[in-house]
This record gives structure tokens, sequence and C-alpha cells, in this order.
């Protein structure tokens, strides 16, 4: 295992106490685990609090756009295969903004991992209500308490057969660090939902809340109708740990074009590009 | 002797026409003759009303034809809507099987002795045109054969007897419109735009695309599909044209040579991606192929009403350039251009074609891939790896190097940033990035396409367009000039950035100047004026989403010549 002082240390632009430095250290740890040095791997990253991570984590990077996290990411997995890619941001850019960007992820099932810091409020942007936001939490967009029901990513990634599916807490430092680290390992697209207090602007989300709520599954990940299970709760008591698990080939390894590495490096074949051409003589 | 011959092919969609027009597309090519095929169709499945124009040449021909010497009517309705078009003396072919009056020039093809099956009656159609074109036996033979051979021997010989059956036909029954000169025995192709393109971007590197489907873009994604294993591509269908574009992103960013096709509707969407591509200084190539809008306006017609969309796409401010082929020939060798000139600024690149050249077959020569200038790459040194920023500002293009190659760490970021990519909020950083980023226009300058121009220095008449207008204007030149009118013609085949040197004083020095373009309010000619200053006043303008022909130029430049 490397050092994980390798990935360097940056002057933050969060909140002291905010979940966000512990996920930061998590996933510093996670890397040293799996013996990844800064230009092995990349860091893809869209809009908010968390997602600023990319830019305190010594290695390549990708910061894009709000919701925009996932497209770019596995574009790059695709034509560099030999790159870990890691994605993270918040409850807002990835199961809003980016929603559609998720189900597609899934069903694609490139060997990457996500990683959202899901404090359940819109943490950059100051307190508006994210779809993790709970029924009935009051918000500064939502004076009367939030309406919608709240969207639950472990369930509809599990549904979706999703290869790896987790939740964590960035409260429980060994248990995040982990978790991202049995992602990072897993073959196939991994989704690790880590509650990341927000301290500033969701007051009912707190560590308190989580820590005496947060519980090991007990469960074989690779039962689905138990994974199922476990998804569906939240509230009075919420399971963390792998919650499910298939394993299966991931894209990159279907596609015959993706085997030969990174695209960049391979030279134009002339020769096929004119009998192409001479086809349509 | 004709010089050209005009056909056009019509029938429902699902009748299979394009299969016909695209054989004996390349049977003309094969033997020898110039070709143009515009495509017409519904945006339908079934049903409706196709057609297909061909232009038979003993040289090389322009822009499509309006006047056809035969017609292959498929369905009734065919016949009655394109009697207008029909030149004096005309053949038209029709189902020997409808109860029609008898008529001048009007021929029945006994299709249900023909073809024993609905199936067969496409390569009647071919047999009874192709002996009517004099065209090589051996020659249909072999597309047939061709067309049908994965589907196994038994269909090949059937189809093979239907060929035969029915160009013995027309040899006794049929008169002959044979194909105009003689045979010059040069190799062509026979290709459209969209194929021309996929053919350019391959020879350039491409390793990526990223797109939606949407007509009439989608041939671009399948034709690159195609060969993907082959030459080494991956093409992805993104959840949405935001994802399609910010893919191509992430894979450029992974040293990846990356194409977006999309059209206007789709564009729309992927602005945020382009906004991205100019701050992080990506590399990237978009074709947006125009059709009718606004909105999903004619899903299957052209129109040249994107410009202003492509020109300021994207919120903030920073350099592209946008190039507009005007033949199939220039759809290869722009878009060869494009991943160049990506690479070499590091910014987005737009390819502004439409439909009618998306889908317009043209006879062209094999393109010399031996002589296509190098494509520019990133820095692949990793030099000094500690030392590396990838927004370095000495100079205005920084070194672009690849994550994952060596051990240079490579930071994109889409906030403003400092020259190691992060975030930043500073104001002298801001300014002295976008000031670097800005200075980038020299690089696009340097390689700024001028337009080709036809005709006299100081003409009477100077007709300007730009992208697929431009061979319509060059051949209305021509035919202008033949009658003694001093005609002349500009077009753009880059419209941003201009370099007026190259053209302003052409603009003066003609008596009166006409803009010619595919849309309704005159984009081009405006910008134009905001470039130069130099308005012009007068406009032909097409927007009921067919393609300009020379027909519809000179019918509008009349009451213009008279006032000259
Ligand atoms: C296209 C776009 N829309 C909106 C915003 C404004 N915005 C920035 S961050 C954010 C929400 C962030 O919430 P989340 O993703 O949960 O991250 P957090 O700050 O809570 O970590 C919003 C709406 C933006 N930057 N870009
Ligand atoms: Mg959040």
């Amino acid at each position: 295992m490397i050092d994980s002082k390798i990935y360097g240390e940056y002057v933050t632009a969060w909140c002291p106490g905010c979940g966000n430095h512990d996920v930061l250290l998590a996933l510093k740890d996670a890397l040293a685990r799996q013996d990844l040095e800064p230009h092995q791997f990349a860091l893809v990253s869209g809009i908010g609090q968390a997602a600023k991570i990319v830019h305190y984590v010594r290695g390549n990077g990708f910061n894009g756009l709000h919701g925009r996290a996932l497209p770019p990411a596995q574009a790059l997995k695709l034509v560099n295969p030999e790159l870990k890619v890691v994605v993270e941001s918040g409850d807002g850019c990835t199961y809003g903004e980016g929603g559609n960007h998720l189900l597609a992820a899934i069903r694609r099932n490139l060997d990457i991992t996500l990683i959202v810091h899901n404090n359940q409020i819109y943490g950059l942007t100051k307190g508006q209500s994210s779809p993790t936001t709970m029924t009935g939490h009051v918000t500064k967009n939502n004076p009367l308490g939030v309406f919608d029901q709240p969207f639950n990513p472990v369930a509809v990634a599990v549904t979706m057969h999703a290869s790896f599916v987790a939740r964590s807490f960035s409260g429980f430092k060994e248990h995040a660090a982990a978790t991202i680290a049995a992602a990072i390992e897993h073959k196939g697209f991994s989704l690790v939902d880590m509650h990341s207090p927000c301290i500033s602007f969701n007051k009912v989300n707190t560590f308190a809340w989580y820590k005496s709520r947060c519980k090991e599954v007990a469960h074989d990940p690779a039962n689905w109708d138990e994974a199922m299970k476990a998804a569906m709760v939240f509230g009075e008591e919420i399971p963390i740990g792998v919650i499910y698990r298939e394993e299966r080939p991931s894209k990159e390894t279907l596609l015959p074009q993706c085997r030969d590495g990174a695209m960049y490096r391979r030279p134009v074949d002339m020769d096929k590009v004119a009998a192409h051409m001479m086809s349509y003589a | 002797m004709r010089e050209e011959l005009h056909l056009i092919l019509g029938g429902e969609a699902g009748q299979g026409l394009d299969t016909v027009a695209g054989l004996l597309g390349k049977a003309v090519v094969r033997s020898g003759r110039h070709l143009l095929t515009v495509q017409h169709v519904m945006s339908r499945v079934r049903g409706g009303h196709n057609n297909f124009r061909m232009r038979l040449a003993s040289r090389p021909v322009q822009g499509p034809p309006d006047t056809f010497d035969l017609l292959a009517a498929m369905s009734r309705e065919s016949v009655d809507l394109h009697r207008e078009r029909l030149a004096d003396g005309a053949v038209i072919l029709v189902d020997g099987g409808w109860d029609m009056p008898p008529e001048p020039g009007l021929i029945g093809i006994p299709f249900a002795e023909l073809a024993s099956r609905p199936v067969f009656r496409n390569v009647a159609l071919m047999g009874v045109l192709g002996a009517m074109l004099g065209i090589g036996a051996d020659i249909l033979r072999e597309l047939v054969a061709d067309n049908f051979r994965a589907k196994g021997d038994q269909i090949v010989s059937s189809n093979l007897d239907v060929l035969a059956a029915a160009m013995k036909w027309a040899a006794d029954n049929a008169p002959s419109l044979p194909l105009p000169g003689e045979g010059d025995g040069v190799t062509r192709l026979a290709m459209d735009g969209n194929q021309a393109l996929v053919l350019g971007a391959l020879a350039a590197g491409v390793r990526f695309c990223g797109y939606y489907p949407m007509s009439p873009a989608t041939s671009i994604a399948e034709g690159l599909a195609q060969v993907a294993v082959d030459l080494g591509v991956v093409v992805e269908q993104g959840e949405d044209e935001i994802a399609a574009a910010n893919m191509a992103l992430g894979a450029s960013y992974g040293g990846a040579r990356s194409i977006v096709p999309t059209s206007g509707g789709g564009f729309a969407l992927m602005t945020e991606a382009v906004s991205l591509a100019g701050v992080m200084e990506t590399p990237v190539v978009f074709v947006v192929a125009q059709r009718p809008g606004p909105a999903t306006g004619l899903a299957t017609r052209t129109e040249q009403a994107d410009l202003e969309l492509v020109l300021r796409a994207g919120h903030g401010e920073f350099h592209r350039a946008i190039l507009a082929p005007a033949t199939v020939e220039d759809c290869f060798h722009l878009t060869h251009k494009a991943f160049d000139l990506a690479e070499k600024f590091q910014g987005p690149v737009f390819i502004l074609s439409d439909q009618y050249l998306a889908s317009a077959v043209q006879s062209v020569e094999p393109f010399d891939l031996g002589a296509l200038p190098p494509v520019a790459g990133p820095d692949l040194s990793d030099a000094d790896p500690d030392a590396y920023r990838r927004y370095d500002w000495s100079a205005p293009v920084s070194p672009r190097r690849i994550p994952g190659h060596g051990r240079s760490l490579v930071l994109a970021d889409c906030h403003e940033h400092d020259e190691k990519g992060h975030i930043i909020e500073a104001a002298d950083i801001r300014v002295r990035m976008q000031d670097k980023r800005l200075a980038k226009l020299d690089v696009l300058r340097a390689e700024i396409l001028p337009p080709v121009s036809t005709g006299e220095d100081d003409p009477d008449l100077l007709l300007v367009g730009w992208g697929s207008s431009g061979e319509v204007l060059r051949e209305v030149a021509a035919v202008l000039q033949a009658r003694g009118v001093r005609a002349a013609s500009l077009c753009f085949t880059q419209v941003w950035p201009l370099a007026p040197e190259t053209f302003l004083q052409r603009l003066h020095a003609a008596e009166c100047v006409v803009a010619v373009e595919g849309n309704s309010t005159g984009q081009f000619a405006r910008l134009l004026r905001e470039a130069t200053g130099f308005h012009i006043a007068n406009s032909v303008l097409r927007y009921d989403g067919r393609a300009l022909t020379a027909g519809y130029v000179l019918e509008r430049l009349a009451p213009i010549l008279e006032a000259l």
C-alpha cells in the first residue's frame, strides 16, 4: 500500500466540520489501498461543493459541468480502459441535473466508480431541496416543507441490477474508505451513495442523525431479493455496506475496439481507410 | 447528343426506391459518367411520397436538376406530382397494370409479368432503366449480385433472372435514352456528403463519436459504427445530446479525436458543452447538419438557418471555427481539416452542412489519402512532468498532455482556473487566462479558407453564397455568362472567422451583389455586414425545405437582372 500523502494537501472551500473532509480522507485512503499512483487514475466531477474534490487530490482530473460528470467519465474509460476512473459529485448534480446519465451509466456498466456525496441538500447554492431531501423538510425554497417524495438512489440502482451498489456514511471513516476501495476494486459500474452531512444548510440530516441510524447490512449482496428489501429501508434505520453486487463483464471489455489499450496511441491505418473508400466505387 | 440526362424516381416510402437510386447511381458511375442524386423524402416509414432526382452527365455536375427527361413513377400520385417538372418529350414509366389513359411518352412496365413477387419490382425497374440508359449488363448484374449476396445464392439467382427479363423487355419495348457522352474509364466513387464526412474523419484518425439520433446527421454515426471495430472507433449513443457532447469532451481529454454529429434541435441541447470546450480548451468537432426549424421543423428537408445558432452557441466569450462544405468533396477535406484545426487551437470546430448535402450522392474521384496534410496531435512528450501545467500561459496554446500518458498530471476545469487547472476567483488570473484563450484567434486566422470565386474581378453581378448554396451559384454564374451577363460567384466554405482582406475588394468591385441563401432572413449576409460593414442589398432566399437549384435562383434573379 502506498502512502496517501502522495495525493497532496490542499486548502479546501468546505466549511470546517463538513462531511466532505472525511470523504476526501476516505478517498485518498482507498486510492492508496488500491496502490494507485496519481498518474494512474482520473477523478471526474460536476459542480457543487462535493464536486470540488477534484481540486483537492493530486492526480488527473476533469471538473466538468453541473450534472455532467458521468458522460465524460464514461467516454474517458472507453477511449482509455487502462485508466482508473472515479466520479464524484453531489446528490443534486448526480440525481437531479444528471439523473438521466445515472440511469444510462448503470445500463452501460463501464468499469468506473461513482461516489455521490449525498447531503440531501443543495450545498453550494445554499440550501435548496435536492432530489434526496426528505418529505416535510423545510428549506429556503420550500417554506411549507418539501412535498415531493425523495429519490431512492440505492433502490433504483438495485432495481436496474447495477453491478455494485453500496451505501456508506462519511462519519464512519473506516467504513467509508473500505467501501470506496471495494467499489474501485469491483470490475464494473459501482455506485457508492455516501451520506456526507452538510453542517450549514441541512439541520435535519446531521452527523448525529446519520450516526444513530446507519447499520451495516447482514444479507448476501449477491441476493437480489434481499438487496431490494434492504434498499427500500431508509429512515429510522439506514442500511449501509455493500447492498448489491453482480459480476458481469463491463462494456469496455466487450467492445473489440477497446481491447488494445488507450486509443490515442493508435496510428491511422490508411490502408483500411482506403479500402473503406473504395467500397463506394 | 445530350450532355445531361435527368431522371426522377418517385413512389411511396417503404417501396425501396432508395435502393434503386443507389444501385443505379453506382452503375452510372461505373459507366464512367458523372452523377448527382438528390433525395426528397418524407419523415415517415411507409406511404407518403418520396422521390430521388438524378442528374447524369459526361462532365462534372453542380447543383440539383430542375427539369426531367424521365419519370419512373412507382405510385400513381407520383405522375401528377411531377408532371410539371418534365421536359418536352419526357418518358413516363408506370406500372402496366394501372388503368391509365394513353398519352405520348407513357410506358407501362408489365411488373405483373416481370416481377412474380412484389419484392422483385425494384430489380425489375433497375433492369428497365439500366437497359434504357444503355448500361452494360455486366455492371448491372454485379451490382444486383453484390446487393443480395448476404441473402444467399438462391435469392441472388432469382434476382438476376428478374434483371435479365426486365432488360430484355426494355430492349424490345422501351425507348433508348443513352447515358450522355462516352464513358471515360475513370474510377469514381458514388458517395453522399455524410459518407464523405465519415471518410474524412477516419482519415484524420477519429477515435470517438458521441451522438443521439437525429436526421440528417444520424448516418454519420451509423457510417462510423459500420467500420468502428475495423478502424478503431468508439461510437456511443448518448442518452441525450447533452450526454453525447459531454462524452466527446471526456474522450478528447483522454486523447481521442472526437466528433459529435447532430442537427439544430440536438445541437441546441449541446450548447453547454460548446462553452465547456471553450474554457477547457478541449478539441472537438461538431457536425451540425441543418434541417428547417424552428423546433422540429421539417425533419427530412433542408435549410441553412442555423448559422447564427452555431456562431453564438455557448455562454461566455471564446473562439470557434465554422467550416461550411459546398460539395461532397468538401465534406471529406473540411472534416479532415476540422480535426487538425481543433487540435491546433484546442477548441470547438464546426462543420455546418445540411440535409441536401448530407444525402446528395455525387460522383467524386477517389481522394488522395497519401497527400493529406498531417493532423496535429497532443503533446506526448511527458518532459519534466512535475513542472507540467495544462494551461501554461506563456503562449496562447498550451501543451495538451493526455492523462495516463507518462507521469504528467492533467487537470481540465470548467471554472475559471489557474495554469495548473485549479479553480480560482482572482481578478488578475481571470483576465490573464481569458486573454490567453482569446489570443488563440491568431491560430485560427492563420488557417482561414478564402471564399472560392469564379468570374471576373469587377462583374456586373456577383452572387454570394455559403455552404451547399455554393455549387448552385457557380452553375448560375456560368449559365448567365453564357447568356452574355458579366456574372461571377463567391462561395464561402468557411463562415467563421472571416478574413475580409480575401474578399471585401470583390464585393466593392461588383456592380450588383446578391446573397443567395437557404434561409428566410439572410443570415450570412447579416454576418458579412457585421464583419465588414458591407451591406448586400439584394437576396435570393429559399426556405420551403427544398434545396436551391439553378432554375430557382435564375427565376428570382430575373427582375434584378432587368434593373442592371
Ligand atoms: C447548469 C447549472 N445549473 C445550476 C447551477 C447552480 N448550481 C451549482 S451547484 C448546484 C447544486 C449543488 O448541489 P449538490 O450537487 O447536491 O452539491 P453540494 O453542493 O450539495 O455538494 C447548483 C444548482 C450550475 N452551476 N450549473
Ligand atoms: Mg448536495
